[in-house]
């Protein structure tokens, strides 16, 4: 567990010692087409802000959570960090240094891996597991002979839970889980200081998902990687993380301790968040939605604060100027500049969302 | 809404479907029995694979471009034996008495068709309205299912919805005829925790206005846990526990059901292992002998792997296919 307090963003490189990645002020942007591609574009020049001023840190051997909801902007936050994207705005950091300075992409890339989120969609299909992970070990220089590839290969099949025997394998033989487990293997071969998990374990079932999240964590003891986990599920969140950053519309609403965000959420859009999880105690019901009407127009978002089209606190101040994320108690940022709406209280407490019109009239 | 007068709405007994190509030959459905009381919420639970789309997907014959060879057991709905139907009278069953709504709101609908329209042919269909009729009831069913400015975005196109609120567009289509059933398969599976809990409490809300049933379908336990009055647990084809959604969940007696609960994050304390189950689920064209989950089991004796469990009542209404409910409870 690492007790990385983070301060929010801007200053870099004061503390003694630097987070191991970071961000600051994120954004990045994408066109909009206006129709099909084929169309001449009726409405050029749109945008949606996929990512606005995103600043994160994280510690070494840290378990950086990222939750919220489609096109919060969470995964192309996590291929901006790992270098898949290129923000637009801002800068991220390894260790405290710009990452692009004095490094090259293979370096870069030994740094961060990544595991996707289809373990069917991201193995070449036509690569036996052996050729899969062998190419990484080659492509980076790995290991000198094929001998030495080989048994690299083995080492790194049993790393993550699968018989040698498999390597021979095409991806097609293997089940969801196993398949997970490859892409783990293959994203571990470059010994990466931070890997960046997006939604590696959505598209598994829960007894195999349990299998992968274990896996996760043993790695993270036995090679003190430090994790960045997205995903939209918060149970699966909370169990494996130290600290969480809840994304709405592409900025961070709300960062903080994984207990201190579950025991004290301050930001409305984390409330509504928690209360929405199904709970499997059925005796805790109710018939009222944790969180009114629709996610806004990305590509026109909301003057003000983001959340204040459905939130039930919003006043006139909301609406006019955007929320910065500040701390409201060490460690615990919030962008919402509502005291009262911060002050909510817990999840028993969520007020009802009334108003919109959203409740079928009858 | 539980009262259980006369006869229940539907009546599953030894449900089998079988699919055979040249190459393979499975039961994805093995001798699955259930009911569902008028008004009742009833969950069908399982993870991929245990043929809870497959029994969903036998009750209203509709099985797309891969028909299974052979349908067996008998299911009676509202005191009919669907059996017995020829597809004419299924025509007119399916969208007015039982209606299903699918796990992708982004597929279901027809993205060249106008949402109102595509509600409006149902009514027509089936009430016979006229075209200025069904549109009026199109417009107020979707205000019905909390579609705002119903009256300006009945006609708007699919594409012109989000996820959450293409199913409720579904949603109306499938209760545009007031049906007596909703069979809704993974209904939130493909959507948003927040819009998931808004669709979720939409059907209940629903189903207490109109006293209809609902089979619901899904992988996972808190929808169950949340929304379903009465649930099934299946594994590999069959149907291992049923009873009440506070038995079952509070008090599981089968081995698959208490390992499928242990293994969820929620409840794990933070910092302690998770508790998977080891293994896999069966290749159902060559099912284990015995106790389909013994494999997996902590549980298991030599009996699992020989006797094939039935169903036992471990309490009133609770039943558990294992040999051994009574002694590991």
């Amino acid at each position: 567990m690492s007790a990385a307090v983070s301060e929010s963003s801007g200053a870099p490189a004061a503390q003694p010692a630097a987070p191991l990645l970071s961000a600051h002020g994120l954004g990045r942007r994408f066109e909009v087409a206006g129709g099909a591609s084929v169309l001449p574009r009726r409405r050029g020049g749109r945008f949606l802000q996929a990512l606005r001023d995103v600043s994160l840190e994280l510690a070494p051997g840290e378990t950086l959570g990222i939750v919220g909801e489609s096109g919060c902007g969470k995964s192309t936050l996590a291929r901006c960090l790992s270098g898949i994207d290129t923000p637009d705005e801002g800068s991220i950091r390894w260790q405290g240094q710009p990452m692009a300075a004095g490094s090259t992409p293979l370096q870069r890339a030994r740094r961060v891996q990544m595991v996707f989120q289809d373990p069917y969609a991201s193995l070449n299909p036509r690569m036996s597991l052996a050729q899969t992970l062998g190419e990484v070990l080659q492509v980076h220089a790995l290991a000198a002979t094929r001998g030495e590839r080989a048994d690299r290969v083995d080492e790194l099949l049993l790393t993550v839970g699968l018989a040698p025997r498999l390597k021979h394998h095409l991806p097609h033989a293997l089940s969801g889980g196993q398949r997970q487990r490859i892409s783990i293997a293959r994203a571990l071969a470059v010994g990466p200081q931070v890997l960046i998990a997006d939604e590696p374990v959505s598209a598994l079932d829960a007894s195999i998902q349990a299998q992968i999240i274990n896996l996760l964590e043993e790695l993270r003891e036995r090679l003190g990687i430090a994790f960045v986990f997205i995903s939209h599920d918060l149970n699966v969140v909370r169990h494996i993380s130290d600290r969480i950053a809840v994304m709405y519309l592409g900025q961070v609403v709300e960062c903080a301790a994984t207990d201190a965000l579950f025991d004290h959420p301050a930001h409305p859009y984390t409330r509504a968040l928690l209360a929405a999880i199904p709970q499997t105690d059925p005796s805790r019901r109710s018939l009222v939605p944790a969180l009114a009407g629709e996610l806004p127009d990305p590509t026109a978002p909301p003057a003000g604060c983001s959340f204040s089209t459905r939130c039930p606190w919003v006043v006139d101040a909301c609406r006019a100027q955007e929320p910065a994320l500040l701390e409201q108690a060490p460690g615990h940022a919030v962008r919402c500049s509502n005291a009262a709406a911060r002050s909510g209280g817990t999840l028993d407490s969520v007020p009802a969302s009334q108003g919109e019109s959203r409740v079928p009239a009858r | 809404m539980n009262a259980a007068v006369g006869s229940p709405l539907l009546e599953v007994e030894d449900l089998r479907v079988r699919f055979t190509t040249p190459t393979l030959d499975l039961t994805a459905v093995d001798g699955v029995s259930f009911r569902i009381e008028a008004g009742e919420v009833f969950g069908l639970v399982g993870e991929s694979g245990c043929g809870k789309t497959v029994t969903c997907r036998a009750l209203i014959r509709l099985f797309g471009g891969s028909p299974p060879s052979a349908i067996g057991g008998a299911v009676r709905f509202a005191g009919r034996d669907l059996a017995a139907l020829d597809d004419g009278a299924w025509s007119a069953l399916r969208g007015s008495e039982i209606s299903m709504i699918f796990q992708d709101p982004m597929t279901s609908l027809n993205p060249t068709m106008r949402v109102g329209t595509q509600i409006a042919e149902v009514l027509q269909r089936h009430r016979g309205l006229t075209a200025r009729e069904a549109r009026a009831a199109a417009i107020e069913m979707l205000a019905s299912v909390g579609v705002s400015a119903a009256e300006r975005r009945h006609l708007d196109y699919p594409h012109a919805f989000s996820g959450g609120m293409r199913q409720r567009v579904l949603i109306a289509i499938a209760l545009a005829c007031r049906p007596k059933l909703l069979i809704a398969d993974e209904p939130t599976t493909a959507l948003d925790v927040t819009v998931q809990d808004q669709i979720l409490k939409l059907i209940l809300t629903l189903r207490n206005d109109t006293g209809m049933s609902v089979l619901l379908v899904t992988h996972d336990i808190g929808v169950i846990a949340q929304t379903c009055d009465r649930v099934a647990v299946m594994y590999a084809g069959n149907i291992v526990e049923s009873g009440t959604t506070a038995e079952v969940v509070k008090r599981p007696a089968h081995p698959y059901t208490r390992a499928l609960l242990a293994a969820l994050p929620a409840h794990t304390r933070r910092g302690d292992k998770l508790r998977p189950i080891d293994g896999e689920p069966p290749n159902l064209a060559a099912p284990p002998a015995g106790c389909r989950f013994h494999p997996r089991c902590s549980f298991a004796v030599s009996a699992c792997r020989e006797v094939v469990p039935p169903a036992i009542e471990v309490e009133a209404g609770h039943r558990c296919a294992c040999l051994r409910a009574g002694e590991i409870g």
